[in-house]
Formats: structure tokens, C-alpha cells, sequence
């Protein structure tokens, strides 16, 4: 835990702590799926948690957006300790997430998908929204403004009123970033952005959550198994294997740690 | 104007009229289907449920009397006051939100992530509990219903004669429409327009839009799961009230009430599972389309008679016109169509 800030080379300023993981383990019967992992999320950083197939990237995203609930440990956030939670309450905490597998409003036009995300920020209740004056109103207004600048910003304003369901897998996954950040969210989690995609489409989405980061100053924080992309987004990465923290810190340092290179070019066991 | 023609229009006018009663029913299960995936096979007796509720609390009823008599040996059957409509309403509508809590806390709060088939059985389960339930509580006795809201605005009863005055000026033949036909249609329409309004321009109908679509991405946005389904089980349990109130001041608040669900499939099978002006339309068309059929074919009154069934073409019209849908159409006029990218 630090409550320093200090400027990268890029001229970012990265804040203090935002969420801390405390020797957290998760079981799924007798499987460990995650073996006391700790690790800190700092304001406006790209934080990166990355690891072979299986070792346990995804379930940690899950614990910290609340999908599941890890046997030990504990999760801080924003300087508290985190009680067990559902995930549409981490939701309302200001965590937002995408998934590997796509998780959208597949019957719902781009436009509405995105205006889900906006749901937290909606306060009116129904009685104002039915007379549809002063404050439901207001707000209809500002949040449209808020999603019309976010399609905008990642270049999907031509798909606006398209059923997401007729969308390629390329644009619905800028669809779903789209949703995740019209929540203005103190941390943003994307599981595996760039999975499945093409060279271009690897390339399109490294320069959205750079410019997400850049723009909106939002905090991220990204599992993907691909190390190439990752070491050029992020500005400290966790390392996994079996369920096992094997390194963390700048791209250099992780690149550099024998553990590491073992974990992922595969070791002679003697 | 001929008599004969005069006469096809009262028909056609009245199978309108009861499309709409018909699409009251359907709109309950829509509101179900559409946010939950399920198939709320206890619809129609929730409208019977809630009309008996209605007319107890309205009529001052103990709840459980006989239950409370057997077990104490006592003799109480009324509180022996009577209840304005307007207020028995709010606490019918209080009654039917508690259901619509108790449903999801104690049946499918535990059934999250079954199979359709599993959560249908379980409505099936509910419907006979409920209706059980339902006569455990206020006796099984058929029960009028009068419904009156302050200003005595009462639910009409009996032929329009204003139509019938004006029908019989212009065409020197009477028109007959019953009053009740006229307010439930003028209800309905408020009820769609409510209700559709509400799923399109609300957050909470766009949370509930959101939660039909994707369980796990509405969860990642921040909505209750919870929360939504008892909403739209409260709103099915409103729509059935209002179902309830319109048949039983018809045809009485009793048991049969329970089986114009069966009516209401038909409907939705052409309407589509999915679409709130589906529900309507499909429950105009069945209504209109077993009036005419019955009128035309039944009766043989059209093409000078040269087909003629003998009648009670009602019973069986709708349901072939929904196995015809089925083979050609089968997610209905206005249901979402199933767009799946391989």
C-alpha cells in the first residue's frame, strides 16, 4: 500500500492504491485455483495480470469484480476493507468489467447497450420519470451526452441503432468496452481484450485502452495471455502460474525474471 | 343496410372487444417471459387469485375463516365492514407485490440457472399451490364483483344505448355492444401504452430489457437480479388484477377464471412470446378471427351457407390458427427474430 504519486517517463501521473489484494486463495472443491496472491491496483495505472493458460487470470478477475468469493484473504478497496459482495454491488462500488466471452445485450440496439452502463449514474425514481420533467429529464440528457462522447471516442457512432446481435466479434467487443466505460468507472477490468482478434483489430484495441487511459485518466486493470502485447500497454505486471504469483512489476523487470521465462518457454524438470 | 350486415359488424365488433380481454391474459405472460425466460404457466391464476382477493377485502372476508373455524372452533366469516373499491385496489395491489417477493424468494431464487423445462413445472406447481391457496383463503364460492371508484364510476354493465341509439338512426337496426366490452378495451389501451412506455423510457425498464437478455452482463452493469424479477413479477401480478377485475365482473370470480389462460396461448403463439404489442394484436386477431370464423362457417351465414359447421367452432378455432403459425411462423408476428452469428 502507498499513498505516493509519481509521474511515469510518458508524463502520466500514477495515483496511490485504489485496490489491494491481500494473500487472497480460492477453491473450487479440492482444486486451487488461486494460492495467496497479493498484489495492489494503483490510481490511473494500466495494470496487467497475465500468465499460461490455467493459471488462474481469470478467476482473480472474478474475485475482484465479485463473481466469486475467495475462501482467504481480503480485498481493500479505496482504503477499506471490501465485506463480501455480489457483483452487481462491486458494480455499484465503480468496478467495471468486460468478458473474455462477450457478455452483451445481444436483442438491444448499440446505443442502449451502451446506455446500461449509465444505469448506477440514473437517480430519478419513477414517479419523476413518468412526468419526464426537471430531474428525469436532466439526467436522460446528460447521460446521452456522456455515451453519445464515449461511441464517439471508440469510433462506433456508424453502428449506433444496429442490434448488437448482427455485429462481428471485432466490433461487439468494442461495444462491450463502450458499455464498461460509459460507467466511469474507478477500475476498469477487461478479460482478455484482445482475444480472438487480428493483427489490426489487436492493434485498434491497444490504442483505445492507451487513449482510455490517457483521456479519461481511467484505471485498468487487463488479463491476456499474449506477453508482446501486454509489456507495450501496461505499467506493472503481475505474473501467474498454477494459481501462483511469480513475478510482479515494471514490463523490464517481469521480462527479465528467470520465473517467468521458465513459466512461459517451459523448463527441463529434474 | 341489411339486418345480415348490421348483424356481421356486431359480431366482428364484439370479437374485437373480447381479443382484448383475451390480450390482458397474454400480457402477463409476456412480462414474464421477456424478462426471466420463463413461462409462467400460473397466470391465469394469479387473475383468478387477485380477483378473489378483490372481492374479499372488498366484502370485509376473513382471510382463512374456515382454516381459523376448524382449528378454534370459532364462527367468524366477515369483519362485517365494507371496503370502498379504490382502497380494496391498493391492497390487492399490495397483496400481489408480496406474492410476486414470496415467488422469487421461496421458488426461483433457488431455481436460478435451470432449465426452461424446470422452471415451467415449477409454474405449474404454483398454479395448483395458488390455486389451492387461493381457495383455502377467501372459500370457493362464486363471488360477484362490483367494482366502483369514488364518484361512482362503477364498471358498466349491459348494452351501450348510445350505440345502439345511433345504429338504429342510421340503419334502422339495433347494434349491440356491452359497456363492460368498451371499458375494458379503454383500459387495455392505457395498460399497453403504461407498459410499454415503462420498458422502453425507464431505467428500471431498461435494467429489466437488459436482465432478459443477459444474466451475467446485467450483473456486470450494477442491476439486482433479484430486485428485477420481483418488479416484473409484481407487474404480471398487476396486469393479472386487472385481467381479474375485467373477467370476473363478466362472467364472475370463480374457478373457470382460471382457465382463460388456456386462451391466452393461442394469442401468444401469434403475437410472439416476446412483444407487448404482440400480446395485443395476436389477442385482436384470435378474437376477431373465432368471431367471424364461428359467425361465417359456424353458423353458415356467409356465402349464402355453403359451409356450415354446426357451431362451437370457437372452442377449437385458435388453436389451429396457432398450429398454423407454429409451422410457418414460429416466433410469431411480432416476436424477436433469432439472430445467431455462427
Amino acid at each position: 500500500m502507498s499513498n505516493d504519486s509519481y509521474v511515469t517517463d510518458d508524463g502520466r501521473t500514477i495515483g496511490p492504491t485504489v485496490m489491494e489484494m491481500k494473500n487472497i486463495t480460492l477453491r473450487f472443491g479440492g482444486v486451487k485455483a488461486i494460492t495467496d496472491i497479493s498484489f495492489d491496483i494503483r490510481e490511473g495505472e494500466i495494470r496487467a495480470i497475465i500468465g499460461p493458460n490455467g493459471a488462474g487470470k481469470s478467476s482473480m478477475l472474478n474475485v475482484i469484480s465479485g463473481f466469486y468469493v475467495p475462501q482467504e484473504g481480503e480485498v481493500w478497496y479505496k482504503g477499506a476493507k471490501r465485506p463480501p459482495m455480489k457483483p452487481y454491488q462491486v458494480a455499484g462500488q465503480g468496478i467495471a468489467r468486460t468478458f473474455q466471452n462477450i457478455a452483451l445485450f445481444e436483442g438491444m440496439t448499440v446505443l442502449d447497450n451502451v446506455m446500461t452502463g449509465r444505469l448506477r449514474q440514473m437517480k430519478a425514481n419513477l414517479f419523476e420519470q413518468a412526468i419526464w420533467k426537471g430531474k428525469a429529464e436532466r439526467e436522460e440528457v446528460e447521460n446521452r451526452e456522456k455515451v453519445e462522447r464515449i461511441i464517439d471516442f471508440l469510433e462506433i457512432q456508424a453502428i449506433r441503432k444496429t442490434p448488437v446481435g448482427r455485429l462481428p466479434y471485432g466490433l461487439k467487443k468494442r461495444v462491450e468496452l463502450a458499455r464498461a466505460l460509459a460507467a466511469e468507472p474507478s477500475i476498469l477490468l477487461l478479460d482478455e481484450p484482445m482475444a480472438g482478434m487480428n493483427v489490426e483489430e489487436k492493434e485498434d484495441m491497444s490504442r483505445f485502452i492507451l487513449d482510455m487511459n490517457d483521456e479519461f485518466g481511467t484505471t485498468i486493470a487487463l488479463i491476456e495471455h499474449d506477453m508482446g502485447v501486454v509489456m507495450d500497454l501496461s505499467d506493472r505486471v503481475v505474473v501467474m502460474d498454477y494459481g501462483k504469483k511469480i513475478g510482479d512489476g515494471t514490463p523490464s523487470e517481469v521480462r527479465n525474471n528467470q520465473d517467468v521465462i521458465d513459466a512461459y518457454l517451459g523448463v527441463a524438470h529434474d | 343496410m341489411s339486418e345480415q350486415l348490421v348483424f356481421a359488424m356486431e359480431v366482428f365488433a364484439n370479437g374485437l372487444m373480447s381479443g382484448v380481454l383475451y390480450a390482458l391474459v397474454a400480457l402477463g405472460f409476456v412480462l414474464i417471459y421477456k424478462a426471466s425466460g420463463i413461462f409462467n404457466f400460473a397466470q391465469g391464476v394469479m387473475a383468478l387469485f387477485a380477483a378473489m382477493t378483490l372481492v374479499g377485502i372488498q366484502n370485509g372476508q376473513v382471510p382463512f375463516a374456515h382454516l381459523i373455524n376448524a382449528i378454534f372452533g370459532t364462527h367468524v366469516h366477515s369483519f362485517g365492514w365494507n371496503i370502498s373499491s379504490a382502497f380494496a385496489l391498493i391492497l390487492t395491489v399490495g397483496v400481489m407485490i408480496l406474492l410476486a417477493w414470496a415467488v422469487q424468494r421461496f421458488v426461483f431464487r433457488h431455481l436460478v440457472g435451470q432449465e426452461p423445462i424446470i422452471l415451467f413445472m415449477a409454474t405449474i406447481g404454483l398454479a395448483y399451490f395458488l390455486e389451492g391457496f387461493a381457495d383455502l383463503m377467501w372459500n370457493s364460492e362464486i363471488k360477484t364483483l362490483t367494482f366502483c371508484l369514488p364518484g361512482e364510476l362503477c364498471l358498466p354493465q349491459g348494452m351501450n344505448l348510445a350505440i345502439d341509439d345511433a345504429a338504429y338512426n342510421a340503419w334502422g337496426v339495433g347494434f349491440f355492444i356491452d359497456n363492460l366490452d368498451i371499458t375494458a378495451t379503454l383500459v387495455a389501451i392505457v395498460l399497453v401504452i403504461a407498459l410499454v412506455a415503462f420498458s422502453q423510457y425507464t431505467k428500471q425498464g431498461r435494467a429489466m430489457r437488459a436482465v432478459a437478455d443477459d444474466h451475467q452482463a446485467a450483473l456486470s452493469v450494477g442491476i439486482s437480479l433479484n430486485f428485477i424479477w420481483v418488479l416484473v413479477w409484481s407487474l404480471a401480478g398487476f396486469v393479472a388484477l386487472v385481467a381479474g377485475i375485467m373477467w370476473g365482473a363478466k362472467s364472475g370470480v370463480q374457478f373457470s377464471l382460471s382457465l382463460i389462460a388456456l386462451k391466452a396461448l393461442p394469442v401468444l403463439m401469434l403475437g410472439g412470446f416476446t412483444s407487448i404489442p404482440g400480446a395485443i394484436v395476436g389477442g385482436l386477431i384470435i378474437g376477431v378471427g373465432e368471431k367471424m370464423f364461428e359467425y361465417c362457417f359456424g353458423i353458415g351465414q356467409c356465402f349464402g351457407g355453403v359451409i356450415n359447421l354446426g357451431g362451437a367452432t370457437e372452442n377449437w378455432f385458435a388453436y389451429v390458427l396457432a398450429l398454423v403459425f407454429l409451422v410457418f411462423r414460429p416466433q410469431g408476428l411480432f416476436g424477436e427474430k433469432i439472430i445467431e452469428r455462427v
